[in-house]
């Protein structure tokens, strides 16, 4: 675990009694956060893609534990960004991000309400990934892989374009029923 | 057992270079993709083991600043740096050349690079093991990928089946170095931080052998650089082809330092 910066926020309400606390209810900060998309996926929050794995106050310090997707998701520093615009907008005037890596991030975190979500926004949800067939050493090409379902129509005929696509966590794929192309969210 | 912060701080450049510098290969692929697929395709194997080499990097750094009044942040190493700095494996600097030679690259990395980052998950230092159990899954991934292409390619046409061959054969000589062990290995070994990557051979020589037989790929068998006592890239012995790399890396910060954006 290593902290980013502190940003101190110009919204900082003062501490005096009668005024409103520095301290917001749990239930607001929640919802704060639950209003931040990711940029890539703009149809679901940082919330429901599991993203946040811990709040906690610590004086007049809001901590938030925050893990990654990928490595290498370049929408990471857009996402702390608006955590921070959230949280002030807000109020809260110490907020520390801490970034956790364990556990890896999965797939599997994201919220059921989320997948609903991102079908309707045109992206195939994740499989869960215990369903996944383990590849590993044997051929993708030649030994099937799981039916991902059109987003659009619903066909389950579809077919794989390319393992990567527009982001690090989607696949590309083309449905034979309706030929729209569209993302799949990578199991991961 | 024992080992200097100096130990782990070269044992983190091995890991965080060598994904650094096939992280730059792969960039270079971008808008010379045979397909716009595999462009994009390339290019997020790329993005990912460069956001891995960023862990390690910054661990490095970190660990640097335990025995060093002034240890190096990320971008620090990754672009101020020269050659002879550099820990990356022989493998990961050679030149992208066609399709065939960076599939080749990338499925010898793959099959060994899974096999590190699993045994590394389990490393008593407990970031090596957390950063490890992160770049696996995507590690395992890439594996896919690139399996499915020594396939295609392998058996495909007679001239992609060549193609494949002859970049098998021409990289061979670089995969000795991913199961050479030195003495300051062996320290991290003993004390259960690092992996022995002796150990891995077998498995990943199994594994290959299995893709190139399905592939209708002949396995090859050079003896040249192979062997678990060779010195090469990790020992800072590199290949003509990394300054080239890095003039184009490090251009930016050397011309304007500390440049940001």
């Amino acid at each position: 675990m290593y902290r980013d910066l502190i940003l101190p926020t110009a919204a900082a309400a003062p501490n005096v009694p009668g005024l409103a606390p520095l301290r917001r209810a749990m239930a607001a900060v929640w919802e704060a956060l639950g209003s931040v998309p990711d940029p890539e996926v703009p149809a679901v929050s940082v919330v429901e893609l599991g993203l946040i794995r811990q709040v906690e106050w610590r004086e007049e310090e809001l901590i938030v534990h925050l893990t990654t997707t990928y490595s290498g998701c370049p929408a990471a520093d857009m996402i702390r960004t608006l955590i921070h615009e959230q949280l002030a907008a807000l109020g809260v005037a110490h907020v520390t991000l801490v970034t956790q890596l364990a556990p890896a991030w999965s797939t599997d975190w994201i919220a059921p309400e989320a997948r609903s979500k991102l079908r309707a926004y045109g992206i195939a949800p994740p499989h869960l990934t215990a369903e996944r067939i383990d590849v590993a050493g044997i051929s993708p090409l030649r030994h099937g892989t799981l039916r991902v379902p059109c987003p659009l129509c619903g066909s389950s005929r579809t077919s794989l374009l390319s393992q990567f696509g527009s982001t690090a966590c989607k696949a590309q794929y083309r449905c034979d029923a309706c030929l729209e192309p569209f993302d799949y969210f990578k199991p991961h | 057992m024992p080992y200097a912060d100096a130990d782990l701080f070269e044992y983190l450049l091995r890991l965080g270079d060598t994904d650094v510098v096939m992280a730059q290969r792969l960039g270079e692929w971008i808008g010379h993709g045979p397909i716009l697929e595999e462009d994009i395709a390339l290019a997020n194997v790329g993005l990912d083991l460069l956001g891995q080499g960023r862990l390690w990097l910054q661990y490095a750094g970190e660990v640097e600043t335990r025995f060093r009044s002034n240890g190096r942040t990320e971008d620090q190493l990754a672009f101020l740096r020269d050659g002879s700095g550099f820990r990356n494996l022989l493998l990961a600097e050679q030149p992208n050349g066609d399709f065939a030679q960076t599939t080749a690259r990338q499925f010898y990395f793959d099959a060994w690079h899974v096999r590190l980052l699993r045994a590394l998950s389990s490393s008593v230092d407990q970031r090596i093991a957390e950063i490890a159990a992160k770049a696996v899954k995507e590690a395992t991934y890439h594996a896919e990928r690139s399996i499915a292409w020594v396939l295609r390619l392998g058996d495909g046409t007679d001239e992609s089946h060549a193609r494949m061959q002859h970049a098998l054969d021409a990289l061979w000589m670089y995969t000795g170095e991913m199961f050479a062990a030195d003495p300051l290995e062996e320290t991290l070994v003993a004390a259960r931080v690092a992996v022995d990557v002796r150990l891995l051979r077998e498995p990943w020589l199994a594994a290959i052998r299995n893709v190139l037989d399905e592939a209708t790929l002949t396995l090859p068998q050079g003896e040249w650089m192979q062997g678990a006592g060779m010195r090469g890239g990790k020992q800072g012995l590199h290949t003509e082809h990394l300054g080239h790399l890095l003039t184009e890396m490090q251009f930016l910060q050397r011309a304007y330092p500390g440049a940001v954006w």
